[in-house]
């Protein structure tokens, strides 16, 4: 997957997560939690998502590497090269 | 994806009450082969619904509590929303109009919004309005769905605040009805938890009641491929040393799991267990009316959404001597939530609190006999706080605590369930936890919560760390989905 890909699997699956939120303004550089209210259970609903997903784990030390949308991509991008689009 | 039944489970669910439904809808989200199975022909639990004489009804619901506005992401309704993946206009709540708790020399009304309530107390009590506010930013700092297990008196911690017995009694009716599994007192926690749900967020109701609610979390979890089996009551936990291996059906089925949650009980699923010794029965059951007028509630007077009454200045909050207890109870008008449009049938459900034994012990005729009069002294007693609706009753329907242990399997028909909970959710079993009301989360948004909660912790978190077992479907054998 590009990282134009990932960034759309972030958001289909932030979108699956929190379907009351506007994502359309979301800035990829600020945290998620800034913008949008998640509780710690919606983030490991993000990480649980990608597994299903995507089949990637994501070990427990890594996941304030999935703070904001941009931070997101860049630990994701070479996990999931490998990975096609769906 | 049409479900399947399968060889083996990963987990079993007992019961198709609010908890094991939203336990069940994580669980088959993440792609684990999951079988709810419930011993009754309906789904619901103690919150069903059924027709009679061409009328909907719902068993249980007066009111949703923790109720914000949909704008508002926060609080446990809304996270309970994104864990089901619902959105939350799919519940399409209307919030209540406003509600009070009437004793003899005081009357505190509620709404949906807290200072409203605040400045009922602040003016009906002057004196105790410092002490309130203790009261208050105390209960604040507890978390939003907090620590209900707070295991000590909320009597002696409200009292050490709160110095009027009065605006004690009259802040525990509503507290007590609404979520008291034992008499008189409950955990703080407990307190903290339903003090917040009832008056600091609020009621709410949805037009169609309980049914659409549920019809949205059956779909949820068969599409997620759960399945969902009723008239499949379980007879026994089979355990092999400290884990449980499969559950026994009461037809003799037997289906393998790697978990089970129950939503039984907790005496309930020990006796499952065949475990000793068993943890004590709850004793807080109530009778229940539902009055069908021929008029508009609001026509007569009667204008509350929900009114809590006691007719002396104590409130005893207990299993009865009698069959039911007339002193106190709740009065609550489903019309009354401010819903798009109106609801066509006057409405008005009765609540009191009742003796299951005393029930249990009459004969067919007698227990019919005793269900008619006791109705008709409810309607009395309701009469003292609330206007007259007697003469525009043109049906009606009837529970006593037989009809809640019949349709629940709990215990003594103990709607909050038993007095000792299990707030971790673990047994003596390794891989068999406790979710619902003996939990330690009652209410319709409780149960559900612990649901999530136990499902997310027990089974969801250990495994979805890299390296543990990975479910069945996860190595892609969903065979049949
Ligand atoms: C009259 C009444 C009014 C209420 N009003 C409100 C209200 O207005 N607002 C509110 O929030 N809450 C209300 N409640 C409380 C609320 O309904 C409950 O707290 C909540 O529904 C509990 O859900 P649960 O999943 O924990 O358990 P339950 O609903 O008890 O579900 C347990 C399920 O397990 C099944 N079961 C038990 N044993 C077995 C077995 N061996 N095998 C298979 N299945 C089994 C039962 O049949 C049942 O379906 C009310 C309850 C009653 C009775």
């Amino acid at each position: 997957m590009t990282s134009a890909e990932i960034q759309k699997a972030i958001l289909d699956i932030l979108a699956s997560i929190a379907p009351d939120e506007d994502l359309s303004k979301l800035d990829p550089q600020k945290p998620f939690r800034d913008q949008m209210e998640l509780d710690s259970m919606d983030f490991l609903d993000i990480v649980m998502e990608l597994r299903k997903r995507y089949r990637v784990q994501i070990p427990e030390e890594d996941y304030p590497a999935l703070a904001s949308m941009n931070s997101s991509v860049e630990y994701l991008l070479p996990r999931m090269k490998d990975i096609p689009a769906a | 994806m049409p479900a399947t039944t399968h060889a083996s489970y990963d987990a079993v669910i007992i019961g198709a009450g609010m908890s094991g439904l939203a336990a069940g809808i994580r669980l088959a989200h993440f792609g684990l082969r999951v079988c709810v199975v419930e011993r009754h022909s309906s789904i619901g639990g103690l919150n069903s619904f059924y027709r009679l004489d061409g009328r909907n009804f719902d068993v249980g619901l007066h009111a949703l509590t923790n109720y914000r506005p949909s704008e508002c992401r926060r609080g446990p309704l809304a996270l309970l929303c994104r864990q089901l993946r619902i959105a939350r206009e799919e519940l399409a709540l209307a919030p209540q109009i406003g509600s009070a708790i009437v004793f003899p020399d005081a009357r505190l009304e509620f709404t949906n919004d807290f200072e409203h309530f605040r400045a009922e107390v602040h003016r009906h009590f002057p004196d105790q309005k410092e002490r309130f506010e203790e009261l208050v930013r105390h209960l604040a700092d507890y978390g939003e769905l907090g620590s209900p297990h707070t295991l000590c008196s909320a009597r002696e911690l409200v009292t050490a605040y709160i110095q009027d017995p009065l605006l004690v009694e009259m802040l525990f009716c509503p507290i007590l009805f609404y979520g008291g599994p034992r008499p008189h007192d409950l955990d703080f926690g407990q307190f903290s938890v339903l003090f917040r749900s009832i008056f600091m967020e609020g009621l709410a109701r949805p037009l169609g009641g309980v049914r659409p609610l549920l019809k949205t979390l059956v779909r949820k979890f068969k599409s997620a491929g759960g399945l969902l089996r009723v008239n499949a009551g379980v007879r026994e936990i089979v355990c092999s040393g400290q884990r449980a291996v499969a559950v026994r059906l009461e037809n003799e089925e037997v289906l393998p799991t790697r978990f089970v949650l129950s939503s039984a009980g907790l005496r309930e699923t020990m006796e499952l267990c065949r475990a000793t010794p068993l943890p004590p029965a709850g004793e807080i059951s109530f009778f229940e009316s539902i009055s069908i007028l021929d008029v508009q509630p609001a026509d007569l007077g009667l204008d509350k959404t929900v009114v809590f009454f006691n007719d002396s200045s104590r409130f005893v909050y207990a299993k009865p001597q009698e069959l039911v207890d007339f002193r106190s109870g709740v009065v609550c008008v489903p019309n009354h939530f401010a819903y798009d449009e109106p609801m066509t049938s006057g409405c008005v459900r009765l609540t009191a609190l009742a003796n299951y034994d005393r029930w249990a012990q009459l004969s067919p005729e007698a227990y019919h006999e005793a269900k008619l009069q006791c109705y008709q002294r409810l309607l009395e007693a309701a009469a003292r706080f609330v206007p007259d609706f007697r003469d525009h009753v043109v049906a009606h329907d009837l529970f006593t605590p037989t009809t809640i242990r019949r349709f629940t399997g709990h215990h003594n028909g103990a709607v909050y369930g038993s007095p000792e909970k299990r707030y971790d959710g673990r047994t003596h079993l390794e891989n068999v936890y406790i979710c619902g009301t003996d939990q330690g989360l009652v209410g319709i948004v409780g149960a559900l919560w612990s649901g999530i909660s136990m499902a997310n912790r027990h089974v969801l978190q250990e495994h979805s760390r890299p390296g543990a077992a990975p479910f069945s479907v996860v190595a892609d054998d969903r065979g049949p989905f």
